[in-house]
C-alpha cells in the first residue's frame, strides 16, 4: 500500500543508456527502467556484481548524469532542487579529495558549500571528525592519509551537514576488517538517528547485518527487492543432519546434497523429503543422532538466485519483495 | 554568491599550494638579472628594453599559467571525482564553472600584482625614478590582465568538453592566432567569396589579443587613448563572459561518467 507521504527516495522507470562506438550510433543500456521506493528511516542495500549499474543509479540520483527516460525524486523533490541537495550526503566509490587540504579545511569547504553558517560549521566539523575517529589527524594534509582514513573523511563529508538521506557507494571497499567494522557501526548509528541510508555494496554480510531491505541489480536490471529479515528467514527446503558413527554413511550418501565428515561426526544436508528415510537408516545402523535442523536461506543464496538466469524460483516473493508502483 | 566565492577561494588555494606562484621567483630573478645586464649592453634605450622585456615576461608567464591550469580546471575535477561530492551539494553547475573561473582569474591577478611590483622595482633601479608617461604602463598591465581573463575563459571552455591535451592545443592555437588577429583581419579583408565569409567569421571568433598588446607603444612613451582603454576593457570582459557562458552551456548538459 503506497501512501502519499514523500518517500526518501523514489524512482519511476528511471533509465540510462549511452551512445557507444565510433559513430555513436549503437546504444548501451547502463540501467534498465528502474522503479523503486525507499522509505524514510530505512537502511537500503543496493546489491549487485561489478558493472551491474549501482554506480550509474547513484550518479543519476546525484544529478551527475542525466536519465534517458523516467524520473526520480529525493525527499519528494526534484533531483535539481538545491533544497533537496542540502539534505543529502554522498560518498562516491573510492573517493578522492583535494589532497592539498587538511581534513578540517576539506570539511569546512563542504560545510560552506552546504550553506551552513561558519560558526556552526566549525563545531560540526570538529564533532564529525571526532565521530569518525580523525580528531588527531584534523590538521594533516589528506595526501598523507591512508586509504582507510580517506574513506572515513569521505563518510565525514557525507554527514557533516546533518543530512536526512545518506548515499554511500561501496563504503566498505578497500577497508581492513577493523575499518569495515567502524563503517558498519557508523551506518548503524545513522540508522539509530533516523536517517535514511542508501548504500551500494557487494559485501553481502554487511548488507545482511545492516539493511532493512535490499535490491539486487544485475546487468542494469532490477532482479528483486526484499525485506532482509524475510529473505534470510525463509526455509530452503533442505534439512541438516548431524550424527556420530559412519555405519549409516553408505545409506545416506546417495540422497545427500552435501556431506562433510570430521572424525566420527558426519554432517549431511538433505532434501526435506529424504529426512524420514535417513533417520530410519541411522536407527537401523546404530548411528547416534546429534541434531536435525532446517537450513535457512542466506542473503547470499538470495543474491545468487537473483543473478541466475530465470530469476528467483528458490524464493517466495512477499509483498515487500515486489517493486512498488509509483505515480508521477 | 557565497558558494562561488568558496569554490573560487579553493581554486586559488590549490594554485598556491601546488606552488604555482613559484614562477614569481623566476620572474624576480629575470628582472634583477635583466636590469643589471640591460644597463650595460643597451646604451640609451635601457628603459625601453626593460619595459619590453618585463611586460612581455608578465604576459607570457600569465598566459602559460592560464592555459596549463585552466585546461585542468574541470577535467581534473572529473577525472579525480572531486566534483562528485561538490555537485551532490546545493551547488549549481554554473556556480561551479564561474567559481573556478574566478579562482584562476584571482590567482593570475595576484601573480600579476607581484610581478608588476618586481617590474616597477627593476625600472626604478634602472631609471632612478618614474616618468609622467609611465602611467601608460598601468594601462598595459590592465590589458595584460584582460588578456589573461580571455585565455582563462577559453581554457575553461575547452576544458568543459575535451581532454586536457586537446584543450591545451586549442587554447594555445587560439592564443597564438589571437596575437596576430590584426593580420588575420587584414587577410579577411583581402579575400573574396566563401573564403572571405569564413575568414570574417574567424576574425570575430578569434580573440583580438593584438589589440590588447600595447607593450611596444608604452615602451616608446606613446600615450594610451581613453577610448582604447574603454573599448578594450569592454571587449575583453565581453569576450571572457561569452566564453564562460559557453563553458556553462556545455557543462550544464554534460554527463559526468
Amino acid at each position: 500500500m503506497i501512501t502519499n507521504m514523500a518517500s526518501a527516495i523514489e524512482t519511476c522507470a528511471l533509465e540510462k543508456s549511452y551512445r557507444v562506438g565510433f559513430w555513436r550510433k549503437a546504444r548501451k543500456c547502463a540501467l534498465h527502467p528502474l522503479t523503486l521506493r525507499v522509505e524514510p528511516g530505512e537502511v537500503f542495500g543496493y546489491l549487485g556484481p561489478n558493472g551491474a549499474g549501482k554506480t550509474t543509479t547513484l550518479k543519476l540520483l546525484m544529478g551527475l548524469v542525466f536519465p534517458t527516460a523516467g524520473w526520480a525524486r529525493i525527499l519528494g523533490m526534484e533531483l535539481t532542487d538545491p533544497r533537496m541537495k542540502a539534505q543529502i550526503g554522498f560518498l562516491p566509490e573510492q573517493p578522492y579529495f583535494y589532497d592539498y587540504l587538511t581534513a578540517t579545511e576539506l570539511l569546512n569547504y563542504y560545510v560552506q558549500l552546504s550553506g551552513i553558517a561558519t560558526r556552526d560549521g566549525r563545531k560540526r566539523v570538529d564533532a564529525v571528525l571526532a565521530r569518525v575517529g580523525l580528531a588527531d589527524s584534523a590538521r594533516v594534509q589528506l595526501r598523507k592519509f591512508s586509504k582507510g582514513m580517506l574513506q572515513r573523511v569521505g563518510i565525514a563529508q557525507a554527514i557533516v551537514h546533518n543530512p536526512k538521506v545518506v548515499f554511500l557507494d561501496e563504503p566498505m571497499s578497500g577497508l581492513d576488517p577493523m575499518g569495515r567494522r567502524e563503517v558498519r557501526d557508523l551506518i548503524q548509528s545513522l540508522k539509530d538517528e533516523g536517517k535514511t541510508v542508501f548504500f551500494s555494496t557487494h559485501i553481502l554480510s554487511d548488507a545482511e547485518t545492516l539493511c532493512d531491505r535490499v535490491a539486487v541489480l544485475h546487468r542494469g536490471e532490477l532482479r528483486g527487492i526484499g525485506v532482509v529479515s524475510d529473505l534470510v528467514a525463509q526455509f530452503s527446503g533442505k534439512m541438516e543432519l548431524l550424527w556420530h558413527g559412519s555405519a549409516a554413511l553408505s545409506a545416506i550418501q546417495p540422497v545427500a546434497l552435501e556431506l562433510h565428515t570430521t572424525g566420527e561426526t558426519i554432517r549431511a544436508v538433505l532434501p526435506e523429503s529424504e529426512v524420514p528415510g535417513a533417520l530410519e537408516s541411522l536407527r537401523r545402523c546404530g548411528g547416534q543422532l546429534i541434531s536435525v535442523s532446517p537450513v535457512r536461506l542466506t542473503l547470499e543464496d538470495y543474491f545468487l538466485a537473483q543473478l541466475a538466469p530465470g530469476g528467483d524460483s528458490a524464493f517466495t516473493a512477499t509483498s515487500a519483495d515486489k517493486p512498488h508502483e509509483v505515480t508521477p | 554568491m557565497r558558494r562561488i566565492r568558496c569554490i573560487a577561494f579553493n581554486t586559488f588555494r590549490e594554485a598556491v599550494r601546488d606552488r604555482v606562484l613559484y614562477n614569481l621567483v623566476i620572474f624576480a630573478l629575470l628582472m634583477v638579472g635583466s636590469s643589471l645586464l640591460v644597463g650595460q649592453i643597451s646604451i640609451g634605450v635601457e628603459r625601453q628594453v626593460l619595459i619590453n622585456l618585463g611586460l612581455t615576461a608578465i604576459s607570457l608567464f600569465g598566459i602559460l599559467i592560464a592555459i596549463f591550469i585552466g585546461v585542468g580546471l574541470v577535467s581534473k575535477e572529473i577525472d579525480k571525482r572531486t566534483l562528485y561530492t561538490v555537485l551532490a551539494r546545493p551547488v549549481r553547475r554554473w556556480e561551479f564553472i564561474v567559481g573556478k573561473f574566478c579562482g584562476l582569474a584571482g590567482t593570475l591577478l595576484v601573480n600579476t600584482f607581484f610581478m608588476a611590483v618586481g617590474f616597477f622595482a627593476a625600472l626604478l633601479f634602472l631609471a632612478h625614478g618614474f616618468h609622467r608617461t609611465d602611467s601608460g604602463l598601468l594601462a598595459a598591465l590592465w590589458f595584460i590582465v584582460l588578456e589573461f581573463l580571455i585565455i582563462t575563459a577559453l581554457a575553461l571552455l575547452f576544458s568543459s568538453f575535451s581532454t586536457p591535451l586537446e584543450s591545451t592545443i586549442f587554447a594555445f592555437v587560439l592564443a597564438v592566432v589571437g596575437t596576430f588577429a590584426e593580420d588575420f583581419q587584414n587577410y579577411a579583408r583581402a579575400t573574396h567569396g566563401l573564403t572571405h565569409v569564413a575568414a570574417t567569421i574567424g576574425t570575430y571568433l578569434v580573440p583580438n589579443l593584438s589589440a590588447l598588446n600595447v607593450i611596444s607603444r608604452v615602451a616608446h612613451d606613446q600615450p594610451i587613448p581613453a577610448g582604447l582603454l574603454f573599448y578594450n576593457t569592454v571587449y575583453g570582459l565581453l569576450y571572457a563572459t561569452a566564453a564562460v557562458a559557453g563553458a556553462v552551456l556545455i557543462f550544464e548538459r554534460r554527463n559526468l561518467k
